[in-house]
């Protein structure tokens, strides 16, 4: 494994600790001791082609899959074997490569949902309570709320329209909101600008990017489009056959040799 | 010692009948992905039509010993006029549709036919003893046993070993299962996916009816008769999975020795013991007993 | 939204089942009755048609209601109405509750199945018992209410309007459950559940809850048929008796805690009418009826009366 020093030193606490992690589907390595350490507040781009490991580590940290070795931890926390809803109650959320909505509500219901687990969670909103609880971390009600974080990620026109019909770019953006509304410590985000045209890419990660500053989270994303990687993060964490083979801020890791041939020349011409 | 004889004697006959009436059921689920509750249906038309053709060949006096063959002759009639009907007229219009809902139609159109029986035989009972009390009876350890009854058995395993040869062996049978394995593919690669449908059905149909006709000499054939077959069906069919062939079988089998020790030893849990044996294989083993375990859902 | 207009509805329906009650015959009261039971268990089947499952064997719950309300009868000569419900709802609640554990895992025709599966266990199960009288059933004594037992002419209408009342307050409190997040969560469940776990929600659990709900519901029911009847039988837990609420919580559609009963009572009226006219074609209509529905309006009845929605 190719290693190039972590760009600058430990200054943040560590939020994420991935340690030998292995996973094997039969024949196949999808992951061979990945050892990752996230500090608190980064943006970490995760670069790879397809089948390099990097959906299967997102699918690790949110509890998806079970590696056969290692351990992740969380805030000092092992959180290895808890399930999805454990792990994102703790404050881990993802979003999805191929938006993952409601179909049958629409936008503004889909959000609506969204806040209602946000305060089950949090041991509002139910039968016994008073009225019109305030959503944690928003200190408003359900329905004003809804229509905030419509507003911030541009889809207070979408409102009142099915899920099932949006435009493409829209729905990524909604899957993107559905993961925020829970305002998470760690935003696990799966190729959020693909599916999406290309005037269309950098202004949905503004727009998320914004959010997330805002809010302060630590963010991890996917992506294979390497302008959106130089311009949003500030590490990179390269993989390729399971292994990570660089870990670097973006104009090392987009420069070194190996990622260029395994990686970035794999998906230019 | 005898006892233990008739237990298996009765539990053979009574899988045979199971196996008779749900096999049909499966065959269908199987290429077609449907719970087809007008099954029940088909049973009970072909009881009738078997049970008043009968009758009245009887009344006309010719032989008797050509009454096995009317009984077949009435299933089959039935299942002609009315098993196009419903494939062509109305499922076919409906595949797209979740399994839950296809499966309501299928029992909104059960309940048609219950009716539709009334109109046509009326209320009644109808009796087609005769070819049942020709063939006398045999002893199994000391105890008579209608010589008829073997009939059912000789049903069962002709229509379980003919589907099987059928579907190993024949052209049409491969490319069925291709249709049973994936429809769209099928599709693509020029199989008329719908003839299969419409095929399956009316052949899943008529093996239903035959059941009905054959039981009808051992019976007073009533309305409601295919009420019962429904729910008894489902339990052999979800026992040794859905879609399954071996499993019909093995579900008959299983189902039919049970009751059958159920009703010599502890008689009030006879009709509880079907379903019970039914919700566990539900709870352990959804697929059924024949199936490769499925990827768990959430 | 007309959400917060249904307590309001309710209460409306209660006063007209008050005043216009006095002046109906016993037989409508008696039919308005039965609609108010079996309403409750469609009422129940209504949540789960909202998270996309539909159960076979709700039947199950209405018929242990009865048999417990009955029992209660029987053997400690209880035949206060309002007791029998609550014996019903404890019975079934219990039932619901323990086997919940195991429903909650299914979807699909597997849930159906299974549902119906375990239905027909207890009818099995009842129809041998010769204690309670196996396939013949047994009779119950008229309804008291709080020790007072009513004059006859009395009896039909108090009844009645006791059961609007238990049916109307569990629709209040049912729509208020439907204004929770968990209840909120049910057509989200039906739309994509693997989406509900990422947000952190249990869909296990919610389907859990609501499967309590819906067997409470049909044991209120079922206590109360069995009450207003008079007699139970092992027929109550049959599979035609779970299509029968299946039929109503189909017409009724999922909008609103009302249609349900709106539903039982079409039903009713239908089934009473039909029946008279031509008992051998009363299943045909009901089929056809069915048929239509699902083909032509399978949001239910309700869907006429909501607007359209955009997009």
């Amino acid at each position: 494994m190719v290693a190039l020093q972590a760009p600058q030193g430990r200054l943040m606490p560590a939020i994420l600790d991935a340690r030998g992690l292995n996973k094997n589907f039969g024949a196949v390595t999808a992951a061979s001791d990945v050892n990752a350490a996230i500090e608190k507040d980064s943006v970490v781009g995760l670069i790879g082609t397809n089948g390099a490991g990097k959906t299967t580590f997102i699918n690790m940290i949110t509890g998806y899959l079970k590696p056969d070795r290692g351990a992740i931890h969380y805030e000092g926390r092992d959180i290895t074997r808890l399930a999805p809803r454990d792990i994102t109650r703790l404050g881990i959320c993802r979003s999805f490569q191929i938006p993952q909505l409601y179909s049958s509500l629409s936008v503004r219901e889909n959000m609506l949902v969204a806040l209602g687990v946000v305060l089950r969670n949090a041991g509002l909103g139910g039968f016994f309570s008073r009225r019109e609880p305030l959503v944690p971390g928003y200190e408003a009600p359900v329905e004003e709320v809804a229509e905030r974080i419509l507003e911030r990620f541009g889809l207070t026109p979408y409102r009142d329209r099915n899920a099932q019909v949006l435009p493409g770019g829209v729905r990524k953006l909604l899957d993107i909101a559905l993961t925020m509304a829970a305002k998470p410590r760690v935003l696990l985000l799966d190729e959020p600008t693909s599916g999406v045209s290309a005037e269309e890419k950098f202004g949905i990660m503004e727009m998320v990017m914004k959010a997330v500053k805002a809010e302060g989270a630590t963010v991890l994303f996917v992506e294979h489009d390497m302008e959106v990687v130089s311009r949003f993060a500030e590490r990179v964490l390269a993989f390729y056959d399971g292994r990570i083979i660089a870990d670097a801020a973006p104009e090392a890791a987009l420069n070194d040799p190996e990622v260029k041939r395994y990686v970035v020349g794999a998906l230019r011409a | 010692m005898d006892q233990i004889l008739a237990v298996i004697a009765d539990g053979i006959i009574y899988s045979a009948w199971l196996f008779i009436a749900a096999v049909g059921l499966t065959l269908i689920y199987g290429v077609m992905k449907i719970i087809n509750v007008t099954h029940g249906s088909f049973y009970a038309l072909g009881a009738y039509a078997g049970a008043s053709l009968t009758g009245a060949w009887i009344a006309r006096g010719l032989p008797v010993e050509w009454s096995y063959a009317v009984l077949a002759a009435g299933a089959l009639a039935v299942t002609l006029v009315v098993a196009p009907l419903i494939e062509r007229g109305i499922l076919r219009f409906m595949y797209a549709r979740d399994e839950v809902v296809i499966l309501l139609i299928t029992y909104a159109l059960f309940l048609i036919l219950e009716d539709t029986i009334k109109l046509i035989w009326g209320v009644n009972p109808y009796f087609a003893a005769e070819p049942y009390a020709l063939l006398g009876s045999f002893e199994v350890g000391g105890l008579p046993y209608p010589t008829y009854n073997l009939i059912l058995v000789a049903l069962a395993v002709i229509s379980g070993g003919g589907l099987a040869w059928m579907l190993q062996s024949t052209r049409v049978g491969k490319l069925l299962v291709s249709v049973i394995h994936d429809p769209e593919v099928s599709r693509a690669m020029g199989i008329n996916v719908d003839r299969y449908y419409m095929v399956t059905f009316a052949f899943g149909s008529l093996l239903a009816a035959l059941g009905g006709s054959f039981t009808a000499p051992t019976v007073s054939v009533v309305p409601g008769l295919g009420v019962e077959i429904i729910v008894l069906s489902f339990a052999v069919v979800v026992i040794g999975g859905l879609g399954s062939l071996p499993g019909a079988a093995l579900g008959a089998l299983i189902v039919g020795v049970v009751r059958s020790v159920c009703v010599h030893y502890a008689p009030e849990l006879e009709l509880f013991v079907i379903y019970f044996v039914m919700a566990m294989v539900l709870a352990f083993r959804p697929r059924g007993l024949f199936s490769l375990a499925e990827p768990r859902k959430i | 939204m007309t959400r917060d207009r249904i307590p309001l509805v309710l209460l409306a329906i209660f006063l007209v089942v008050a005043l216009a009650g006095l002046w109906t015959p016993p037989w409508a009261l008696f039919i308005l009755t039965i609609a108010f039971a079996k309403g409750l268990v469609a009422l129940g089947l209504m949540l789960f048609l909202r998270a996309g499952l539909v159960s076979f064997g709700q039947a199950l719950y209405y018929c242990a209601g009865a048999y417990a309300a009955g029992a209660l009868g029987r053997y400690l000569g209880v035949s206060d109405i309002f007791l029998m419900m609550a014996a019903g709802a404890a019975v079934a609640g219990l039932l619901g509750f323990i086997l919940g554990f195991l429903l909650a895992k299914y979807r699909g025709i597997f849930f159906g199945l299974l549902s119906l599966a375990l239905s027909m266990i207890l009818y099995g199960l009842l129809v041998k018992n010769e204690a309670l009288g196996s396939t013949d059933g047994f009779n119950i004594r008229p309804s008291t209410l709080f020790g007072v037992r009513p004059d006859l002419e009395w009896l039909r209408y108090l009844v009645a309007l006791s059961a609007a009342a238990v049916a109307l307050g569990a629709a209040a409190l049912v729509h208020r459950y439907l204004g929770t997040p968990l209840g909120r969560l049910a057509p989200a469940i039906k739309d994509n559940e693997i989406r509900v776990e990422y947000m952190g929600a249990s869909a296990r659990h919610a389907i859990h809850v609501k499967y309590v709900i819906a067997a409470v519901l049909a044991g209120i029911g079922g206590a109360l048929a069995a009450t207003t009847v008079g007699h139970i039988d092992p027929d109550m837990a049959y599979w035609t008796t779970s299509g029968e609420f299946i039929f109503m919580a189909i017409l009724a559609g999922t909008g609103s805690v009302v249609a349900p009963f709106a539903g039982a009572l079409i039903f009713a009226v239908i089934h009473t009418t039909a029946y008279d006219l031509s008992p051998n074609t009363w299943q045909m209509f009901l089929g056809t009826s069915l048929l239509l529905l699902i083909v032509f309006l399978p949001e239910g009845l309700w869907s006429l009366f909501r607007r359209r929605r955009a997009g």
